[in-house]
C-alpha cells in the first residue's frame, strides 16, 4: 500500500507539471482550482474507479463528474495520462477545432460522460447515474466532485436531499474545499458555513480529509464504497493552486494561468526541470 | 374530447410496458401530469424529485447517460421556465436522450392565474440548439407525438394543455416529428395554427366557406425543426398567413414562421396569440375568449387579410 501511495503522489506530481503546461500554453482556463482537485482525481484515476481508456464507453465503469467543470485541465490531464487520447492535445486546451473544450463536453472529449460548467448541476446528474445504474443492479460507482463556492448554487442541496432520500449509497461526492472563489475567500462573499454539517444534517455519510493527503484520499474512497443505505460526502480540505507557491491560496489564480515568467519557478515547484 | 395530459399519461405507461428502459420523473405534480398512470405501473422507474425542478432536469440527464429514456413532467412554466438553464446545459448541450413533457402550457390552467400560465414555454424551447419542440393540436396526436418523443434519440420538449380539446385527428394518425399536416384546403389564405387553436381553425375555415372566403388549415405540430416545405408552399399558393397560438406572439409558432417567411418568401401575416402580456385567473373559457383565441378571432382576422391583399 505504501508503494502504491508513493506512486499515486508521484503521478500527482506529473499531473500538475501538465496542468501547469497545458494552461500556459492555452494562457485561458482555471489554474487554482485545477491544482486544489488534482490529488483527488488521480487517486479517482489511477486507484479507485473501474475505467477502460481503450473502450471509454465500456458499461462495466465506475462514472466520474466533474461538476466544478472549470477544473477541466485536471481532468483533461488524468485523461490524457491514462490513455484516452494523445497528451499532446493538452496543448491545443480552449483551442478553436480542439476536442479540450474551456469546460467538459461529452460530446466531443473521449472518456467525458456529461457537460458540465455551469456550477450546480453536476450532483444532479451524477445521482441521476447513480439511480440508473442501480435500476439495473450494476454495482458501477458514480464519483462527483464539487467545489466549496459551487456549494452557493442551491440545486447543489435540491441533489442532496434527492440522493439521500433515494439512499444512492453507489454515489460518491467530493468536496473540493479550497475556500476561495473568484471574488475571494468563500467565507466572505457567501458563507457557506459546515460543510459537513449541511451534508450529514440531509442524510448523508461524510467523511472529513486533508484533501491533498494521498492516503487520506485513498482511505476516504474505501470507506465511501463500504457505506451502505446513504451516499458519501468526502469533504477535503485543499489548498487553491496547490504545489505551486506563487498561486497558493490566491483569488487572483483563480481564472488566471501561468505567464512566461512565471512558468519556470511553477515547474521547478513541481520538480520539473525540463 | 380528450386533454392531451390524458392521452399523455395513458401513452407513457404504454411505452413503459413495451420499453423498460423508460423511467419518469415529475416535481410533485404527477397527478396533474398524468406521470401518476405510469408511476402506479412501474414504481421503481419513477423517480418523484419533490419540489425542485432543477435537480429534476440534471438527474433525468444523468439518468439518460445511463441508458434510459428518461421522460420527466412538471407545468409548463416550471419545467421551461424554472428550469431553462438546466435543460440547456444539462439536457441539449451535450444532446442527452431527455423528454421534457410539460403540462399545463397556456392560459387554459385557467384559475391558477398568470404566475402558472406559461405563454413564453415555446419562445424559450425553440432558442435552444440541439431541441426538438412539438406542440400537438389534441389526444390522438399526443399518443404519437409522445411515442415518436421515446423513438428520437435526443432531446425533445412537448407542450400540452390542461383541458379536454375537441379531436382534430382520427385514431392511429401517424405523426412523424418535423411534419406538419394540411388539415383543409384553400387559396385565399392560410391558418398556420398548433395545439388547440388548430380545431378552431378548421372551424372557423369551415364558416368562411360560407361567406365565400377558401381558407386553408395549416396544422404545425413541431415548432421545431419547423416544416418548411409545407409553409413555403401555403405562402405561395395562398398569398396570405394567419399564425394562431396559446401562446405569446413573441417567439413562438408566429415568431417561427416569420422568421422563415420574411427571409424566403415575403407573405401578409398576421399573428394570433397573446400579444406581450400575462396572463390572468378565470375559468379557461373565458379566456380563451378574452385573448381572443377562437374561432371568431381567425374569421375577423381572415376577412381583414382577404381585403388587405386586394
Amino acid at each position: 500500500m505504501k508503494e502504491k501511495i508513493a506512486e499515486l503522489e508521484e503521478k500527482a506530481r506529473r499531473l500538475r507539471v501538465a496542468i501547469v503546461k497545458s494552461l500556459h500554453k492555452s494562457q485561458s482556463g482555471h489554474t487554482g482550482g485545477s491544482l486544489s482537485a488534482i490529488d483527488m482525481i488521480c487517486a479517482l484515476y489511477f486507484h479507485k474507479m473501474r475505467h477502460n481508456p481503450q473502450e471509454p464507453a465500456w458499461d462495466g465503469r465506475d462514472r466520474f463528474v466533474l461538476s466544478k467543470g472549470h477544473a477541466a485541465p485536471a481532468l483533461y490531464v488524468a485523461l490524457a495520462e491514462a490513455g484516452y487520447f494523445p497528451s499532446e492535445d493538452l496543448m491545443m486546451l480552449r483551442r478553436l477545432g480542439s476536442h479540450l473544450q474551456g469546460h467538459p463536453d461529452s460530446k466531443q472529449t473521449p472518456g467525458v460522460d456529461v457537460c458540465t460548467g455551469s456550477l450546480g448541476q453536476g450532483l444532479s446528474m451524477a445521482n441521476g447515474m447513480a439511480l440508473g445504474l442501480k435500476l439495473d443492479g450494476k454495482p458501477n460507482r458514480v464519483y462527483a466532485v464539487l467545489g466549496d463556492g459551487e456549494l452557493q448554487e442551491g440545486q447543489v442541496w435540491e441533489a442532496a436531499m434527492a440522493a439521500a432520500h433515494y439512499k444512492s449509497d453507489n454515489l460518491c461526492a467530493l468536496i473540493d474545499a479550497n475556500r476561495l472563489q473568484i471574488d475571494g475567500f468563500v467565507e466572505k462573499v457567501m458563507n457557506v458555513g459546515s460543510i459537513a454539517e449541511k451534508f450529514r444534517s440531509f442524510g448523508w455519510n461524510v467523511i472529513e480529509i486533508d484533501g491533498h493527503d494521498m492516503r487520506a484520499i485513498v482511505d476516504a474512497l474505501d470507506a465511501a464504497e463500504a457505506h451502505q443505505g446513504a451516499p458519501t460526502a468526502i469533504v477535503a480540505a485543499t489548498v487553491k493552486g496547490k504545489g505551486v507557491h506563487l498561486f497558493e491560496n490566491k483569488a487572483a489564480y483563480h481564472g488566471v494561468t501561468p505567464n512566461d515568467q512565471e512558468l519556470p519557478e511553477a515547474l521547478k515547484c513541481l520538480g520539473c526541470f525540463d | 374530447m380528450i386533454a392531451t395530459r390524458d392521452a399523455y399519461g395513458e401513452t407513457l405507461a404504454e411505452l413503459g410496458a413495451e420499453n423498460e428502459n423508460i423511467v419518469a420523473l415529475d416535481a410533485d405534480l404527477s397527478g396533474s401530469t398524468k406521470t401518476g398512470v405510469f408511476a402506479k405501473k412501474f414504481p421503481q422507474r419513477f423517480f418523484n424529485m419533490g419540489i425542485a425542478e432543477a435537480n429534476m432536469v440534471g438527474t433525468a440527464a444523468g439518468l439518460a447517460s445511463v441508458g434510459k429514456v428518461p421522460f420527466l413532467s412538471t407545468f409548463a412554466i416550471f419545467a421551461a421556465g424554472r428550469a431553462w438553464e438546466q435543460i440547456r446545459q444539462s439536457v441539449a448541450y451535450p444532446k442527452a436522450n431527455v423528454k421534457v413533457v410539460a403540462t399545463h402550457g397556456g392560459v387554459t390552467v385557467g384559475e391558477d392565474g398568470g404566475s402558472h400560465q406559461s405563454v413564453e414555454d415555446i419562445a424559450i424551447m425553440r432558442a435552444i440548439p440541439n431541441m426538438t419542440v412539438i406542440v400537438p393540436a389534441d389526444g390522438e396526436e399526443t399518443k404519437g407525438a409522445i411515442r415518436a418523443a421515446a423513438a428520437y434519440k435526443g432531446p425533445v420538449y412537448v407542450r400540452l394543455g390542461r383541458n379536454k380539446v375537441p379531436s382534430v385527428f382520427a385514431a392511429g394518425h401517424q405523426f412523424v416529428i418535423g411534419k406538419g399536416c394540411q388539415l383543409v384546403d384553400g387559396t385565399d389564405l392560410t391558418f398556420v395554427t398548433t395545439g388547440l387553436m388548430t380545431a378552431q381553425a378548421v372551424i372557423a375555415a369551415e364558416r368562411l366557406k360560407a361567406e365565400g372566403i377558401s381558407a386553408r388549415v395549416v396544422h404545425i405540430g413541431t415548432i421545431k425543426p419547423l416544416d418548411k416545405e409545407l409553409l413555403l408552399q401555403a405562402a405561395e399558393e395562398t398569398g396570405a398567413i394567419i399564425t394562431a397560438e396559446e401562446h405569446s406572439v413573441v417567439g413562438g409558432l408566429g415568431g417561427a414562421v416569420a422568421e422563415l417567411l420574411s427571409e424566403e418568401c415575403p407573405t401578409l401575416m398576421k399573428r394570433v396569440g397573446i400579444h406581450d402580456r400575462f396572463g390572468t385567473s378565470g375559468k379557461s373559457e373565458e379566456l380563451l375568449k378574452y385573448f381572443g383565441l377562437n374561432a371568431e378571432t381567425l374569421v375577423e382576422e381572415a376577412r381583414e387579410i382577404v381585403t388587405r391583399k386586394k
